[in-house]
């Protein structure tokens, strides 16, 4: 984990002594335990969450503190979660989202 | 269940709810953030006294107090509604409904984006972003980053940035566009950070700032600021040139840059490329009062404040019974004025509950908050003073139509 912050001129050296493992996109990764999501992906060199359901365009953090909503990933199964806000545990399963059909919108370009 | 809610467990939260429960009453704080302290757990700066504020710890401190007064702190819980029904409060959440009769909105702020091309890529964040990531998680927001907006948000993050090892290679200006408008002109990005110049160890700033004082110079000043920046902190910062456009493929590569003009017109023909693996955006801080919104206050968009505040008086009450502000949802200040607001309206809810036991307390209270005010070390808006002082005059005029509504 390269990108950590491990000794900090004032706030001192980061306690690492928690780590956990999870997987995003089925590959697996290790964390700190009860970091975000976000920042866990983050330290691994994750950048991309998800991509725009419409324009398939790639999507990361913006405001890491929940109120943008550009972070949403699937936690166990469950859609829509923030990243930026959701406290990693171990052996979370994260997946991003893709581009989804738009097959009214495509007919439409065809037929109107 | 009939505990005083408190939304926010920033500052003006947690020392609300520090007052309250000092004072016997039951109170639940809410907060959809994984940790207590708000905006607070980020701030890291030092003061003139040579200590270190830093708020990770100031925040821990707020919350270990609370927690031995009883308080009951709630976080990872989102509110996404409130609503008032039979003069009781319902406060909807994604962890289960709540009940109150008086509320405090505690809400804080976020931050004002500019729409740049190419801003979607990952690597781009917000200023605070950057800061969270940096400070609280202790994971690099990049390599070697650039900030766009020069505010005061931005250039004590950047500070932090250089501090735990990750280069900022400049703090620019947006293109101006119809949006981004006082953010991308030279003269008024001037004027702004002229109050902050007492946070610049160059000595060539705080010179230059005290040679500023008036427009022509001012204006002279923009004309020969040198084009490659003035250095703060050895960040070059640069209010003669702007990003047109953030590029890359999938992620942040970097930006494309221009020469500006005085008046913020890109000179054709400048535009080069740095490289960058993320990008910070800020256009300032803005009050976060989407609740009050819906729990149906008035607002008033008061530029000194930083945006729209809903409508309230010295003790923290709003026009609606049983609802409270504090914090930057009344306006942007710092940590330590958010706190004595925070104890204003712990005051004011307990005068509420224990009929007019605490109105010395009150009064004493919101002095503190104006001391606090006029000591403060960043001052987000030169005229604070200025914005809440129209904010009470809008005040007296809603009593007074109210009176009058009352004697017809």
């Amino acid at each position: 984990m390269t990108n950590r912050i491990i000794d900090h001129p004032i706030l001192g050296k980061l306690d690492q002594s928690e780590s956990v493992s999870f997987t995003f996109n089925d590959k697996q990764y290790t964390g700190l335990k009860n970091e975000s999501i976000a920042s866990a992906l983050l330290a691994n060199g994750i950048r991309v969450l998800r991509k725009h359901e419409e324009s398939g365009s790639t999507r990361g953090i913006y405001c890491n503190i929940g109120h943008c909503y550009e972070c949403r990933v699937t936690v166990n199964g469950e859609q829509g979660i923030r990243a930026c806000l959701t406290p990693l545990r171990e052996n979370m399963v994260i997946i991003s989202g893709e581009k989804l059909l738009t097959s009214v919108k495509d007919w439409r370009l065809d037929n109107e | 269940m009939n505990k005083i809610i408190i939304i926010g467990a920033g500052p003006a939260g947690l020392s609300a709810a520090i007052t309250i429960a000092q004072n016997g009453e039951e109170v639940l704080v809410l907060d959809e953030y994984m940790l207590a302290g708000g905006r607070l757990l980020g701030q890291l700066y030092e003061e003139p006294t040579g200590n270190w504020w830093n708020g990770i710890t100031e925040s821990e401190n707020l919350y270990e107090k609370a927690i031995q007064l009883g308080v009951d702190i709630q976080l990872n819980t989102s509110v996404y509604d409130m609503e008032k029904q039979n003069n009781q409060w319902i406060i909807y959440t994604d962890n289960g409904t709540y009940f109150t009769k008086n509320v405090l909105l505690a809400t804080g702020a976020a931050e004002q984006p500019f729409a740049i091309p190419g801003w979607t890529l990952p690597g781009v964040m917000s200023v605070g972003a950057a800061q969270v990531m940096t400070n609280v998680h202790r994971v690099k927001p990049g390599k070697r980053g650039i900030i766009v907006g020069v505010n005061v948000l931005s250039s004590a993050i950047a500070m932090e940035l250089q501090l735990a090892g990750i280069h900022v290679k400049c703090i620019t200006l947006p293109k101006k566009t119809k949006l981004a408008k006082e953010s991308g002109d030279p003269l008024e990005v001037m004027n702004s950070l002229l109050h902050v110049s007492h946070m610049a160890p160059s000595k060539f700033v705080q010179l230059g700032s005290k040679l500023m004082k008036n427009d022509l110079m001012k204006k002279m000043g923009i004309s020969f600021y040198p084009k490659n920046g003035i250095k703060m902190w050895d960040i070059p910062i640069m209010l003669r040139k702007a990003v047109i456009e953030i590029y890359g493929d999938k992620v942040v590569e970097g930006v494309k840059i221009a020469t500006i003009t005085p008046d913020g017109e890109v000179v054709k023909g400048t535009e080069e490329n740095i490289s960058a693996d993320f990008v910070c955006i800020t256009g300032g801080l803005y009050p976060l009062a989407e609740l009050a919104a819906i729990a149906g206050c008035p607002f008033y968009h008061i530029e000194e404040l930083g945006g729209h505040v809903p409508l309230h008086n010295e003790k923290m009450e709003t026009t609606i019974e049983g609802l409270y502000v504090a914090g930057n949802i009344t306006g942007i200040e710092g940590a330590k004025v958010a706190m004595s607001q925070g104890v204003v309206a712990g005051f004011s809810i307990l005068n509420h509950i224990q009929d007019g036991k605490f109105n010395n307390d009150i009064e004493k209270s919101i002095k503190e908050i104006e001391q606090t005010r006029n000591s403060a070390y960043i001052q987000f808006h030169p005229n604070v003073e200025e914005g809440k002082h129209k904010l009470k005059k809008h005040w007296e005029n809603y009593i007074g139509k109210e009176l009058c509504k009352m004697v017809k």
